[in-house]
This record gives structure tokens, C-alpha cells and sequence, in this order.
């Protein structure tokens, strides 16, 4: 509206449109409750106004009009909820296929990774039109990524990832904030996405990366002697991963999971907690031995073990790697 | 004028010694006593019920780990003890009855009794919690619990982390156990005092029943608490 | 009956005020009248504090800079503002000032059935009060209000035991209070006066102390938890040491969401005695009324992680603590329609309580209505965390709340202190009261549409001319505010003295002397009549034939 007033949100998203028109449908119901309840009070304080020799009518109740007013709004109400349920269930449900992007939260800055390699700190550049994914965690406390402009908020825990996606529509600059108090400059822990055109945005993905998080991942899942044991044949000591993310997962006790990303960084940190089916409890843990990043790298790499065409080029590395923690078994 | 036969019925009554000027008659004043004290121990359900809420959450999530730290609690100084307990609520009914049939010795007695088994409670309590100190199963600094094997899985150690969860949860639910008990203690003590004094008689003895509610509550609740912490996962 | 003289002060009757002199007589009392005067200087204490802390804020956010104190300061500010108001003042305010003064007059009783417990509740909400004091001059707190896990436990380095126990004694003060009442309601109701008769603002605060009985403790315990982890370095909390941060935020909104009808639910009561006098008729659909107060008690408990519907829980719980929330929404719709209805063929004064009582179902409308957006999932993960939250919550608690709080103190304020208060003034007051806020909180719903989150002492530029506007309402709130302060005390010294019941109102309150005695009846009543008999009230009196009630 006014440039240095707005009183409505840029709206830069698939979802925004879907959030705003249930809010202006609220906007509509409110304003005519308020209306026929202001009114009406109005309108008796004027006409029943206290006169000389006008006693009030005592007027016990009505059963039918408490029920009709009770009934009614709730039925208003489910309706409200279920629009509502519907905007929530598709703001919370990432399309297959979604680019992903890491966010690592700390006090207090957001850092974030492109799956291609890019790292950003308190930006993200991201182009119209393509279903970005968020996988975030934090270092510390609660904080919680904020974009108005897309109406979408997700809380950023530390110990587990949550997810957030959206699909931008409008190229521009908009505000990110942290919504979860987390300290001293929770108020500064604010920054930008950049919507680009689809053009502009491989321009500036080609300029500086470090590579693919996923081979970044690679080389770490070789360096901590990862390979050594979950190789790429039967024999290894731990599952096989290849092809395993996104699939069921039977464990010891019984149970069965999906091996979503949370279950992959919970196996990296606390290894017990869900033995898979058929193997010892054995894997050391890597609790305080894996900074996030370092987990968001091997997390893409073994979602990249899933991906069609993936080829397990970790095989020739751990053959050739005899980590002496490995003991006698051979091949 | 409105009928002063039926209005004011305590300046009719014989005005009990006992009976706060407020309340009409004595059957108000012991209803009201009464109404209060479950309504208290309502409240005391509620707060042991976030503690038990948590710690049921976390049993769930971690019950292999939970079971080795519960196996390594002493189940027998546990059970001693909520024999100890139920012994004791039998002689607070005791003395409860002993008020209503204006037996003072048995009252007194019974009251004693009560005390020394609360004291007992909290003694081997005492020794329950120094072997925890020996064993660094303490949560803090020195907590230590490497290498227990969870219990029907022979091959797989318990997380350290996840145990002292256990621990703090045990702690702190029989620590708060403990100072009811405590207070109980002081609260017996006060009611001893006025037993002695020959404060209490069929008419009145409120006191000693709402007392008694109190005592039966802390037993209550060590019922459910000795079952949850000490026998997970127990096998013979 | 005494006449009002104006000019020297009239001989008084022994009553609860002038029965016994001196500090002792007070700190050590047991009349619930008196402990009602104790909690009513206290909570006011509180109240200033409360909003010291807020016009700080305010100041704060003219400018989008930090620029007029030091993050972590305004950090503190917010923090302590949000604890001193919920806990300090809000949550005892008209239980302890009005319920206890009332309870026992509205059912013919003497006392409560506890006195000596109502004094410790006193005392008890005293030390915690003097906790917190020393708490905020030795440095504070800086977590917001909901002190969430882990900043709380294992990365803040300000006084989070201290507040926490401070904020636990007086949790207990709670508790006991609302013990207090529910017995009294039981047990000591007067001959005749059966659950249908008894006045509404009963009904409500039976339901008020049931939350508060079996909600309180679970934030004790909370606290505890907190406390201990903190000290100890425990990890029920810690995603670092295996445990949970989100079992906090359960544990705590499982009380927090109740405790906001704790704060709302004694309002209504007044709300609905005041409707009732100044209509001069018998509320529309009592049954409906009472049951609405029970009910929003009841689902009030099943509705918490509304305030967790982005924290990480799963769509499923979110989808049914959604539906829960409209559930919870009926029963305060049902009291609004009762209202407005119960004004249709009214004769209708418009004394201040009822302008304070008009303010608050036109704020508590808008103000209920903005929870219908909240619940709403899709809509809450765009609001949530955001000034919307902020004014939504500012309608209720001072639009709503604290309104029907200062028209109940009109309301009884000359049966509390034996004067009346200067009308016009007061009229005034409300009016100041009803365009400040509006000015204060309105632009704020906005703000929070737009983006901007809460708890922030900086903010983009585009938002400025929306704070301003907040900011200029606050400064003419505090002034609203300020005025019942000054002519409130003005009254106990030079206000005309008030009849036993100025008003005509009915309620066996109005049958005790103005100020009653300390046993509030001569004789016990015995109740013949239904509540708001405003028929036999306002019928014209026949010679002769006194009026029977």
C-alpha cells in the first residue's frame, strides 16, 4: 500500500495466497459478528434506555435460541478449522522432489547450504517458481525461521531436524526473521531471501561453491572410518545404506521406521537408540564428535545413496581402508 | 422479621470449645475440614502427576536404558520399605479409631508408631540413596554408568546419557516423596502434641482424620512409585 | 437507614474497617474483608510495576533502533512485565480482591471456610511477591514470560531459580485460594440459598478456582524441574544430555493455557452482576451462563499445545488441539449473546460499571474473535510468534479482564469502603480507558499480520508509524488508569458516604451495611428467593407493605 506504511504483507508464495484468503475470510466473519453484536448493543442501550414507569421484562430464557446460537457458530467454527486444516496440511507437506536446503541456526545467525554446495549466511537466494525444502536444525536453543512474505514459520530445535518448504512467485528481497526468543539479539537475528529469476539465480549458483554437499558428505564418510563398516556389499558389520533413505527400516525390538533424516542424524549421534534388525549393537556414537554441518553433509550424502544413478563409489575406498578398529574380519 | 428459631442454631447449640466462630454448627466445620483435605491432596496429585507424566514419556522412549539404571536400584530396600508404609497406614487408621472411641493411650500409641515407621521409611531411604552416592549414579559431575548391559540384551550397554535421566527423574520423585514424608513427620508431631494434651475426643477429632488422609496420600503415592522406578524389566 | 450528611463526617457504626486500628489489627486479621484490602494494596503495587515495565517497552519501540536501552534491558523488560502481570497481578486480581471480599456475603456466610488459610494465601503471595522484587533489582530475568528450554536451564545466565521460586510461593497463594473458595461454595452456603440461586459471580469463580486447583501445580512442578535442571546440570530439558525441550513446553502450557481463564473466567462474573443490575433484569439464560463458566474450565484443559502448533509437534496433534480450541470458543460465544440479550427490555442506567461492563463485551468480542484466527492452523503459522498473538492476548486480559476488574471495583467499591466514588470522573475514566486501548493494541494486530515477531526491541523501518500509534495509545491507557487510582483514594477521605445499597442491586452483599461488619450478617439469612430478583426489587412499594427482599 504506502511504501513506508504497508498495513498487507508482499505475498511471495504459493502458500501466501492460500493464508491470506482464509484470513480475509476470517476478516469477513469477525467483522460481521462484531457488527451484529455492536449493533445490537447499541441499538438496546438506546431503546431500553431506563425510563420513569418503564419497569425491565423479566425474561427467564430461551432454551431453542441458546441452542441455535451455540450450534450455529460451532458449525462456523468446523468450518474455519477444516479450511484452516487444509492450508496447514499442504504448507506442511514438501513436494517429492523439492531442492533441499540446509539451516544450521546458532545464536545468532542463520547459515545455510545449498545441496549444490553454496553456503549463505542470513540469505538465501532461491529462484521463482522451484519447491525449496528446508532441513533445519539448531546449534543451541530454540530459534524459528521466519519469512512473512511466504507465510511461513517452522520453530528450529536443536538435537532434531524440522522441515519447512515453500514455493516463491515473486522475485524480490524479503525479510527473515527469528521468531523464537533465543537471547541477547534475538531482534538481530534477522536477514533476507533473495527470489531471483530463474536466469539470475544459475548465474549466481555458478559463482563459488565448494561442491555438492553430498560429496561433501562423501569424503567425511570416508575420513571417520564410516566406510568401514557400512559398506556397499552384505558383509559389512552395519547396514548396507545404499537405496536405504526414505524406505522402512525394521529394527531389533521389532519395530519398523522410515529412515527419514531425522533417523539417519539420530544413528550418527546416539547409534543404540535403533538397532537395525539382524546386526550387533556396535556402531560407536559420534556425539560431540560431528559439528552440524558436518551432519547435514553425510545426511545428503546418504539420501545421494537413494538417487537413481547413484553409484557407490565408497566401495574402492573402504576395501582399501583397513581401519585397525576393524579387527580381523576380512572382505 | 425472619424466624429466630430457625436462624442462628449455634447460639442454641452447645458451643463446642472447638467450633470457629464461623462456621454454623460443628458438622460444617468437619465437612468442611474434610472437603478441604481431598481437595489439597487433589492438588498434590497434580503436582507428583508432571513428574510421573515425564518420566513415563521418557521409560517409553528410552526403556532399555531405563531398564539397566532401574535393575541397579535396590528393589529390596524398596520393598522393605513400602511394607514399612503400609504398616504404617494401618496404624494411622488405628489411631483414627482410637479418637473416635476415646481410647487416649491407644491413640498416642498408635501415633508413635506411625512417627517411628515414617523415620524408618526415610532411614533406609537414607542408606537407598548413600549407595546411589557410592556407585556415582548421582546425576552431577561424577555420574558414571559405563559398560551396564541393558537388561535382556546381554550384547548391548546402556547410554550413560539416557540412564542418568533415570537417575534425576528417581531422585528428584522420591526426594519430593521424602519431604512429604517429612512434613508428615512435623505434622504427626503436632498431633501428638495435642493427643497429649487431651485435645481430642469423639466429638472432635478432625485433625487426626484429616492428618490421616495426608499420611494415607504420601503412602499412595510410594505405592505407584515403587512398582515404576524400582521393578522395570525385572525378570527372576 | 443513615442519611448522607455532607457537611462533618457522620458517627459511623462499628464495621470491618473501623473495628480495630493499628498495623497488627491487619497483618494479623482473618476477616476476608480485610485480607481483600491487603491483596487490593499489593495487586495495585504490582499493577504499577507491571506497567512501569510496559511504558519502558513502549518508549523502546518508537524507533526501529535499540536505541533507548541495552538489548539484554529490554530483554528484561519484556520478560519481567509478562511474569509481575500474569502472576502478580492478573491471576490474583479479582479472585483475591473481589472473590474474597464477596464470596462469602453473596452465599449468607460469615467467612470463608479457611480464614487463617486466606491470610497465609496472603502472605504466601507476599513473599513470592518480595522474591520476585529482589529478583528484578538484583538483575532479573531475560526469557520471556515462558521461560523456554534450553536458553532457560543451560544458556541464560540470569536469576531463573529465584523468579521461578518466587513465582512458586505465590502459585501456592493460588492454589489455596482457590481451595478456600471451592470449600466455602460447598459447605457454607446459607439455608435456602441453593446452586441455582447463587449469583453468577459465584458460578464463575467455582470454575476459576477449579482450574486453579488442579492446574497450579503442574507449573510447580515445572518449575521444580527447571530449578533443578539449572542448578544441577540434569538433561530432562537437554537435547544435549538425551532430553527434550518440547516436554517443557507441554508441561508448561498445560497450566499456562488455563491460567488465561483463570484471569478471564472472575471477570465474566463481574461482568454479568453489573449487566444485570444496570438492566435491572434477571440475566438471560442463567443456566446457560453458569454451565458456560464450567465448561470453558473443563475444555480449558484439553486445549494447550495450541501455543505449539509450529514447535514440532505432529500434524495429528496439532489437527486435534485445532479442533479442541473451537470447542473452547462456544462457551464464551454463549455468554457474550447471553449479555446482549439480557439487555432486550432492559431499563437501562449507564453508571460507570455499566460503561466498564459495555467495554468489556465490545474488547472481549474483538479480542475472542482474533482467537478464532489463531486456532486456525494455517493462519496461526503465519501469527503466531507475532505482535498478532500479543494484541489478541492484550484484548482479553486488559480489555477484557482488567476492565470487568475496575467496573467491579465501581461496582462495590461503596460497599468496600462506605463512600461512593465521583461519578463523572469515573465515567471519564472509562472513556480514557476504552480510546487508549484501542490506540494501543488495534495497530498491533496489524503489525503482527505483517511480520513483525514478538520480543523484539528492533524492528524494520516500515513498521514504525503502527508502533508510534501503539505507543501513543499507551501513554493515554496509563492516564486512564492513573484517574481511578487518585479519586478512588480521594473517596476514603472526602467521598459522600454511600447508602447500604446504592445501587438497588440484588445479592445478599447488598443486604449488609455499607461497610459491613465483620461478621457481614446479624443474623444468618435464610434465602427464599431467586438471584436477580429485579422484579421484586424495582416493583413500586405499597404503603405499608414493606419491601420483602
Amino acid at each position: 500500500m504506502f511504501d513506508n506504511f504497508p498495513l498487507w504483507p508482499a505475498r511471495a508464495s504459493t502458500a501466501a495466497g492460500n493464508v491470506d484468503a482464509l484470513f480475509i475470510f476470517l476478516l469477513i466473519v469477525s467483522g460481521l459478528m462484531t457488527l451484529l453484536i455492536f449493533s445490537a448493543l447499541i441499538y438496546f442501550a438506546a431503546r431500553y434506555r431506563h425510563r420513569r414507569g418503564v419497569p425491565a421484562e423479566q425474561i427467564e430464557g430461551s432454551t431453542p435460541l441458546e441452542l441455535t446460537w451455540s450450534v450455529i457458530p460451532f458449525f462456523v467454527f468446523l468450518a474455519i478449522f477444516a479450511w484452516g486444516a487444509v492450508v496447514y496440511f499442504k504448507s506442511r507437506t514438501p513436494p517429492r522432489d523439492s531442492t533441499e536446503v540446509y539451516v544450521v541456526a546458532k545464536q545468532w545467525m542463520w547459515k545455510l547450504e545449498h545441496s549444490e554446495g553454496q553456503r549463505e549466511i542470513n540469505e538465501l537466494h532461491v529462484p521463482v517458481g522451484r519447491d525449496v525444502k528446508l532441513i533445519m536444525t539448531s546449534q543451541d536453543v530454540i530459534h524459528s525461521f521466519y519469512v512473512p512474505a511466504f507465510r511461513m514459520k517452522q520453530d528450529v530445535l536443536p538435537g532434531r531436524y524440522t522441515m519447512a518448504w515453500f514455493r516463491a512467485t515473486k522475485a524480490g528481497t524479503y525479510h527473515l526473521f527469528c521468531a523464537e526468543y533465543c537471547g541477547t539479539q534475538h531482534s538481530g537475528m534477522i536477514g533476507s531471501i533473495v527470489v531471483m529469476e530463474p536466469a539470475q539465480f544459475e548465474a549466481w549458483m555458478s559463482g563459488g561453491s565448494t561442491g555438492p554437499l553430498s560429496v561433501t558428505g562423501e569424503k567425511i564418510f570416508a575420513e571417520l572410518g564410516c566406510a568401514t563398516c557400512h559398506r556397499a556389499d552384505t558383509q559389512g558389520r552395519g547396514p548396507n545404506l545404499q537405496g536405504v533413505f526414505g524406505k522402512p527400516v525394521r529394527l531389533e525390538d521389532g519395530r519398523t521406521i522410515t529412515a527419514d533424516e531425522n533417523y539417519i542424524r539420530e544413528s550418527i549421534l546416539d547409534p543404540g537408540a535403533k538397532v537395525v534388525s539382524g546386526f550387533k549393537p556396535v556402531m560407536p556414537t559420534f556425539q560431540g564428535l560431528v559439528s552440524e554441518e558436518q551432519l547435514n553433509a553425510l545426511v545428503a550424502y546418504v539420501k545421494s545413496l537413494s538417487q537413481p544413478g547413484a553409484t557407490p563409489t565408497n566401495t574402492a575406498a573402504a576395501t582399501q581402508d583397513n581401519s585397525t578398529a576393524a579387527g580381523s574380519q576380512v572382505q | 422479621m425472619l424466624d429466630s428459631t430457625l436462624v442462628g442454631l449455634h447460639h442454641e447449640e452447645e458451643h463446642h470449645p472447638e467450633l470457629l466462630h464461623h462456621f454454623a454448627d460443628a458438622q460444617q466445620q468437619r465437612d468442611s475440614a474434610s472437603l478441604g483435605m481431598w481437595i489439597f491432596l487433589g492438588t498434590e496429585v497434580m503436582f507428583f502427576g508432571g513428574l510421573f507424566c515425564a518420566y513415563l514419556i521418557y521409560r517409553r522412549w528410552y526403556f532399555g536404558d531405563f531398564g539397566a539404571a532401574s535393575k541397579s536400584i535396590n528393589a529390596a530396600l524398596g520393598a522393605t520399605n513400602t511394607a514399612v508404609l503400609i504398616c504404617s497406614s494401618l496404624t494411622v487408621v488405628l489411631a483414627v479409631w482410637a479418637a473416635q472411641t476415646a481410647r487416649r493411650s491407644l491413640l498416642i500409641g498408635s501415633l508413635v508408631i506411625t512417627m517411628l515407621l515414617g523415620l524408618t521409611f526415610l532411614g533406609i531411604k537414607g542408606v537407598e540413596y548413600k549407595e546411589k552416592f557410592d556407585e556415582h549414579h548421582v546425576p552431577g559431575a561424577s555420574f558414571s554408568f559405563d559398560h551396564v548391559p541393558i537388561p535382556g540384551h546381554p550384547d548391548q550397554y546402556a547410554n550413560p546419557r539416557h540412564a542418568q535421566i533415570f537417575f534425576s527423574l528417581y531422585f528428584i520423585m522420591t526426594g519430593l516423596h521424602a519431604l512429604h514424608m517429612i512434613i508428615g513427620l512435623g505434622l504427626f508431631a503436632w498431633l501428638l502434641f495435642m493427643a497429649w494434651k487431651g485435645r481430642f475426643t469423639p466429638e472432635y477429632h478432625t485433625p487426626i482424620e484429616i492428618g490421616g488422609l495426608y499420611w494415607h496420600f504420601v503412602d499412595i503415592v510410594w505405592i505407584y512409585l515403587f512398582p515404576l522406578l524400582y521393578l522395570i524389566d525385572r525378570h527372576p | 437507614m443513615s442519611m448522607a450528611t455532607t457537611t462533618m463526617q457522620p458517627v459511623e457504626r462499628e464495621n470491618y474497617l473501623n473495628k480495630e486500628y493499628g498495623a497488627l489489627s491487619w497483618l494479623f486479621t482473618t476477616d476476608h474483608k480485610r485480607i481483600a484490602l491487603l491483596y487490593l494494596m499489593s495487586i495495585t503495587f504490582f499493577f504499577f510495576i507491571g506497567g512501569f515495565f510496559a511504558l519502558l517497552i513502549r518508549l523502546e519501540l518508537l524507533t526501529p533502533a535499540g536505541d533507548l536501552v541495552q538489548p539484554d534491558t529490554y530483554n528484561k523488560l519484556f520478560t519481567m512485565h509478562g511474569m509481575v502481570m500474569v502472576f502478580f497481578f492478573l491471576i490474583p486480581s479479582i479472585p483475591a480482591v473481589l472473590g474474597n471480599f464477596l464470596v462469602p456475603m453473596m452465599i449468607g456466610a460469615k467467612d470463608l471456610a479457611f480464614p487463617r488459610v486466606n491470610l497465609l494465601s496472603w502472605y504466601l503471595y507476599i513473599i513470592g511477591g518480595l522474591m520476585m522484587l529482589h529478583c528484578m533489582l538484583t538483575g532479573g530475568v531475560d526469557t520471556g514470560w515462558t521461560f523456554y528450554t534450553p536458553f532457560s536451564t543451560a544458556f541464560t545466565n540470569t536469576k531463573i531459580v529465584e523468579a521461578g521460586l518466587a513465582i512458586f510461593v505465590a502459585g501456592f497463594s493460588s492454589i489455596l485460594t482457590g481451595l478456600n473458595f471451592v470449600v466455602t461454595i460447598h459447605r457454607m452456603r446459607a439455608p435456602g440459598m441453593t446452586w441455582s440461586r447463587l449469583p453468577l459471580f459465584i458460578w464463575a469463580h467455582y470454575a476459576t478456582s477449579i482450574i486453579q486447583i488442579l492446574g497450579t501445580p503442574v507449573i510447580a512442578i515445572t518449575i521444580v524441574l527447571v530449578a533443578v535442571e539449572r542448578t544441577l546440570h540434569l538433561g530432562i530439558f537437554d537435547p544435549k544430555l538425551g532430553g527434550d525441550p518440547l516436554l517443557f513446553q507441554h508441561l508448561f502450557w498445560f497450566y499456562s493455557h488455563p491460567a488465561v481463564y483463570i484471569m478471564i473466567l472472575p471477570s465474566m462474573g463481574v461482568v454479568t452482576e453489573i449487566i444485570a443490575c444496570f438492566a435491572r433484569k434477571r440475566i438471560f439464560g442463567y443456566s446457560f451462563v453458569a454451565f458456560s463458566s464450567i465448561a470453558i474450565a473443563v475444555f480449558g484443559f484439553l486445549v494447550w499445545a495450541h501455543h505449539m502448533f509450529v514447535a514440532g509437534i505432529s500434524i495429528y496433534a496439532a489437527l486435534v488441539f485445532s479442533l479442541l480450541s473451537y470447542a473452547v470458543a462456544v462457551p464464551s460465544a454463549v455468554k457474550v449473546f447471553n449479555w446482549t440479550a439480557t439487555l432486550y427490555k432492559g431499563s437501562i442506567h449507564y453508571d460507570a460499571p455499566m460503561l466498564y461492563a459495555f467495554g468489556f463485551i465490545g474488547l472481549f468480542t474483538v479480542g475472542g474473535l482474533t482467537g478464532l484466527f489463531l486456532a486456525a492452523l494455517g493462519i496461526d503459522v503465519h501469527v503466531t510468534d507475532t505482535y498478532f498473538v500479543i494484541a489478541h492476548f492484550h484484548y482479553i486480559m486488559v480489555g477484557g479482564a482488567l476492565m470487568g476488574y475496575l467496573g467491579g471495583l465501581h461496582f462495590w467499591w461503596p460497599k468496600i469502603s462506605g463512600r461512593l466514588y465521583p461519578e463523572s470522573w469515573a465515567r471519564l475514566a472509562a472513556l480514557i480507558v476504552f480510546l487508549g486501548f484501542n490506540l494501543t493494541f488495534f495497530p498491533q494486530f496489524i503489525l503482527g499480520y505483517l511480520g513483525m515477531p514478538r520480543r523484539y526491541f528492533q524492528y524494520p523501518q516500515e513498521f514504525q508509524v503502527l508502533n508510534v500509534l501503539s505507543t501513543a495509545g499507551a501513554t493515554v491507557l496509563g492516564v486512564g488508569y492513573l484517574l481511578p487510582m487518585i479519586y478512588f483514594l480521594w473517596s476514603m477521605r472526602y467521598g459522600k458516604p454511600a447508602p447500604d445499597n446504592p445501587w438497588n442491586a440484588a445479592g445478599l452483599e447488598w443486604k449488609t451495611t455499607s461497610p459491613p461488619t465483620t461478621f457481614n450478617f446479624e443474623e444468618e439469612p435464610i434465602v427464599t428467593w431467586e438471584a436477580y430478583n429485579y422484579d421484586e426489587l424495582d416493583a413500586p412499594r405499597k404503603e405499608g407493605v414493606p419491601i420483602a427482599r
